[in-house]
């Protein structure tokens, strides 16, 4: 029996882990603070064409970089909506996977190929050896963040600012926490590691960039969310969960004597997801004030 | 559990939906349109197009003949159904984005029809409900999970979207697919099909479906007494449940009534566009169906005559889109980029006043000037 199986499963879980985990997290923060950002799918999606080109106009690094500016101006536009404006959080965020969808597939025309967009060997994160194989170096980073914003979240002043501005809006004001600042900066640091998934998908993990790359995978990170009710190193797991699900996806696809049909293997995270969900409900609980524009009386 | 009867704990408040509330809906609904095909002009002259020309164009394609109104319309078919799926949900207090899915399931089930030989008309009407069925069996796992679970339904909807596309890859490819064109499913037989309502052009008695069904959700929802509860529920859950209507039942019956219909608009989708009548692989005549009626649903602010007028319009931009690219070379991407904008507007409360700002300011400035040339 060949064990090296278990090697690669392991390999691509820790790969398909890492967007979802650094959405999560960066979506936990804000929804402590009490936005709920739908548009996550979008912002992945533009920051993986951002940071393919950031990384061919400036080396890898750039385009992480290219990446994360990005998820944080698209936030930030989604934040300013939602807070000062006092926009709907449903409607700004399908409006922000709408224009993603659009702007991707159209900047892909511009870049030549329809739908697809190869980035070259040089622009792309090298990865690491290991004793478990080529890891991306990224891998390390988003599984550090979530026990870094665990504590940000649980031990500092910070962390309890953003939870009033959650929990209870009023007295947060009362308290003298301009809580709108305090709401846009949280959405606007979760739209940096959002962007930083996204450019991870083009520059490190798959190479390119396709109109489709983020795959549901902002839904599922908010899926994560719930599971997680609001605990980083919860949405870590969650992360690793739905990492394992698509690893053994494609594992199954490779089996040479495919014993499923392709289009049912690739099914298997997203009814996972619908599971861990329906498990999960009942047993978390969210900020009071989620989903709803702060409006001073 | 008991707290509840006490009547003392503040109860979870829903917001109401930001279109339900505007102040002058039809100026909002037109603003937010400006805004997005100015943001799409901008991002135009950024990437090197003439979006003069361009919207020229797209205004030509999409209204300058009757080819231009009636493909128009055609596009508008699908979208005022899915349209009305994402607004019973809103409605009902939901976000309901699982058209995109259901539309899928219910194109394949109008394929499915075509294997039985029936008479002509009697074929067609079938074909419809079971599409409707399909939709609505499709919509069921959502519904169950909010009502049983409180499962969100953004999630759970995204989720079966997902799992209804590689159904129907799977189903394409190797159940419906054509013996002798592995590239596409059967064709669904002359007796199944709608007629051409104008000749030479590919809009075809759909349509009529398609507001038919739009009235009978209009009377429903403000004619009957259910309708008010899904209103009533959706507008204040709360009050709803003080006055003995039971949310959990609104609830269902919106995620059925939408799937009906995104179930319907896939079967005009394959039913009613010349001139294959077949699902192509890779579906793209069904791919994002569902999520262009979200933004023709909140343009339409969520009401069925609405809804006719916006559909029409972003029928407009699709079907003028193709003309613009075309003549202007800009892709038909574009289109979905000012859509995304005009729904990223449409968030925004304070528009209609940013708005009378701006009209103020420039009447002042008008009277500035009246009263130096005086």
């Amino acid at each position: 029996m060949n064990w090296g199986f278990l090697l690669d499963l392991l390999r691509i879980s820790l790969h398909a882990m890492v967007p979802i985990t650094l959405t999560a997290v960066g979506e936990v923060i804000g929804e402590t603070a009490g936005l709920f950002n739908i548009g996550l799918e979008g912002i992945i999606l533009v920051s993986a064409l951002a940071g393919a080109l950031g990384a061919e106009a400036g080396g890898p690094i750039a385009g992480l970089f290219a990446g994360m500016l990005v998820g944080a101006l698209i936030s930030l536009i989604f934040s300013v909506i939602t807070t000062y404006w006092k926009g709907d959080q449903m409607i700004a965020g399908i409006g922000i996977n709408l224009f993603g969808a659009g702007f991707v597939a159209f900047g892909l025309i511009k870049l030549g190929a329809p739908g697809f967009h190869a980035v070259s060997k040089a622009a792309q994160i090298p990865k690491l050896q290991t004793p478990i194989g080529a890891l991306s170096p990224i891998i390390f980073v988003a599984l550090v963040i979530p026990f870094i914003v665990y504590w940000f979240l649980k031990r500092t002043r910070a962390g309890l600012i953003l939870k009033a501005a959650g929990e209870n809006p009023e007295a947060a004001d009362v308290a003298g926490i301009n809580v709108n600042l305090v709401r846009l900066l949280a959405t606007t640091f979760g739209g940096v590691l959002a962007g930083l998934g996204g450019a991870y998908m083009s520059i490190a993990w798959f190479g390119s960039v396709t109109k489709d790359i983020s795959a549901g995978r902002g839904f599922i990170a908010l899926a994560t969310v719930v599971f997680s009710g609001l605990n980083p190193l919860l949405a870590l797991l969650g992360g690793l969960i739905f990492g394992f699900f698509q690893s053994l996806a494609t594992w199954i696809k490779t089996l040479p004597s495919k014993p499923i049909p392709w289009q049912f293997v690739e099914m298997l995270p997203y009814i996972v997801t619908l599971l861990v969900v329906a498990g999960a409900i009942g047993r978390v609980r969210f900020p009071k004030a989620l989903g709803k524009p702060y409006k001073r009386e | 559990m008991s707290q509840e009867s006490t009547g003392t704990v503040p109860q979870k408040e829903k917001i109401v939906h930001r279109t339900l509330t505007g102040l002058n809906p039809v100026i909002e609904s037109l603003l937010a349109a400006v805004v997005g095909l100015l943001v799409g002009a901008i991002l135009m002259l950024i990437w090197g197009y003439n979006p003069w020309k361009a919207y020229s164009a797209l205004l030509q394609g999409a209204y300058g003949d009757t080819y231009g109104w009636a493909s128009s319309a055609a596009r508008a078919v699908p979208l005022i159904l899915t349209a009305l799926t994402f607004s019973i949900g809103v409605r009902a207090g939901m976000t309901n984005i699982g058209a995109e899915g259901q539309v899928y399931i219910g194109a394949v089930a109008a394929v499915m029809v075509g294997y039985f030989t029936l008479p002509t008309g009697l074929h067609l009407i079938v074909g419809l409900i079971f599409a409707m069925f399909a939709g609505a069996i499709w919509s069921l796992g959502p519904a169950i999970l909010k009502i049983t679970r409180g499962v969100n339904e953004v999630i759970s909807t995204i989720m079966f979207n997902w799992i209804a596309r590689f159904l129907t890859f799977y189903m394409v490819a190797f159940v419906l697919v054509d013996p002798m064109r592995g590239e596409k499913t059967i064709s669904i037989p002359k007796s199944a099909r709608f007629p051409i309502l104008i000749r030479g052009t590919d809009l075809s008695w759909s349509i009529l479906a398609a507001v038919v069904f739009a009235i009978i959700i209009y009377f429903l929802l403000w004619h009957t007494v259910t309708g008010y509860e899904v209103r009533a529920a959706g507008l204040n859950p709360s009050a709803a449940r003080y006055g003995g209507i039971k949310s959990k039942r609104t609830m269902f019956l919106a995620f059925i009534l939408g799937g009906f219909s995104a179930g319907l608009a896939g079967a005009t989708i394959v039913m009613g566009n010349p001139p294959t009548y077949a699902i192509i692989s890779g579906m793209p005549q069904l791919l994002n169906a569902g999520f262009d009626g979200m933004a023709v649903a909140m343009v339409g602010r969520n009401h069925p005559i609405g809804i006719l007028i916006a559909a029409l319009f972003f029928g407009g931009l699709t079907a003028g889109g193709r003309m613009m690219q075309f003549t202007a070379g800009v892709p038909l991407e574009m289109v979905r980029v000012v859509e995304g904008v005009i729904v990223l507007t449409m968030a925004i409360p304070e528009l209609i006043r940013i708005f009378r700002v701006a009209r103020s300011s420039w009447s002042n400035l008008r009277g500035m000037f009246r009263r130096r040339s005086a």
